[in-house]
């Protein structure tokens, strides 16, 4: 019987540099959701998750690992195996599989997603560690700013081919203008 | 058109899905007359309005958006399980 292969979600796509900007899978295994139960306290969580449960449009992390906000009440684990503790506190849902995860790198990454996201991501406004779910062109994303000319975006797998498609575009926009 | 969201500051319009008036929902022992009223009966005012909107491109929250429907004013919003209707 044939074995089958895991594939990462912009295999073949990426890693893609136009101008000074490149783009690159990262692999932020495992990804795991975590929704509070309405009830459990701060510092508890905090002490199940290793780092303070991120307040809104932010992220906090722990060494490699990463807890970006997600929504209202929602919070995604990116690179961390939850602690087996934590299910008592929030509900917690494997979706490792289910993001496409992608850094920009390079000066002028906000002049990129200027042209795509509807925030202002210029490093005066959108500081390091800060992360929204907004549109990236029409898709549901996530972008979290690691660094100063590092942006992490993340879109639903199913949308990774129109995500590298879509940056493509902009960064041959960015670069045109020199 | 732009949106303060509760959570995450003014966003543009696209992010959001609009639902309609927010209203107060009946008992549901309220009798027929009191929700009939609830599903089809709506005021069209001129001047101030409430509404449900759903950032459903953002954090995914419900909010309810206060409007002028004569000036085209967002006056506010304010996350719809903390709304008093």
């Amino acid at each position: 019987m044939d074995k089958l292969q895991a594939v990462s979600p912009c295999a073949g796509l990426l890693p893609i540099t136009i101008g000074a900007l490149t783009v690159e899978e990262v692999d932020m295994w495992p990804i795991t959701s975590v929704t509070p139960f309405s009830g459990a306290s701060g510092s508890v969580l905090g002490r199940a998750l290793g780092m303070p449960f991120p307040a809104p449009l932010q992220s906090t992390t722990d060494g490699d690992a990463r807890l970006v906000w997600a929504g209202r009440g929602e919070a995604l684990l990116m690179g961390a195996v939850p602690d087996a503790n934590l299910g008592a506190y929030a509900a917690v849902v494997d979706q490792s599989d289910a993001w496409a995860v992608v850094t920009l790198t390079g000066t002028g990454g906000a002049d990129a997603l200027a042209r795509l996201v509807p925030v202002d991501m210029r490093l005066s406004a959108f500081g390091v560690g800060a992360s929204v779910r907004s549109q990236l062109g029409h898709m549901n994303a996530s972008i979290t700013r690691l660094d100063g000319d590092t942006f992490m975006i993340a879109v639903f797998r199913s949308m990774a081919g129109t995500l590298v498609h879509d940056l493509a575009r902009a960064l041959e926009a960015v670069a045109a203008r020199g | 058109m732009r949106i303060p969201c509760p959570l995450c500051g003014p966003r543009d319009r696209r992010e959001f899905y609009y639902k309609g008036a927010a209203l107060d929902c009946p008992d549901p022992e309220a009798g027929a007359q009191a929700w009939d009223d609830y599903v089809h009966l709506r005021e069209n005012p001129a001047g101030v309005t409430r509404d449900l909107w759903q950032h459903e491109a953002g954090c995914g929250a419900w909010i309810v958006v206060t409007r002028n429907t004569v000036s085209h004013e967002v006056l506010g919003a304010v996350l719809a399980r903390e709304a008093v209707l």
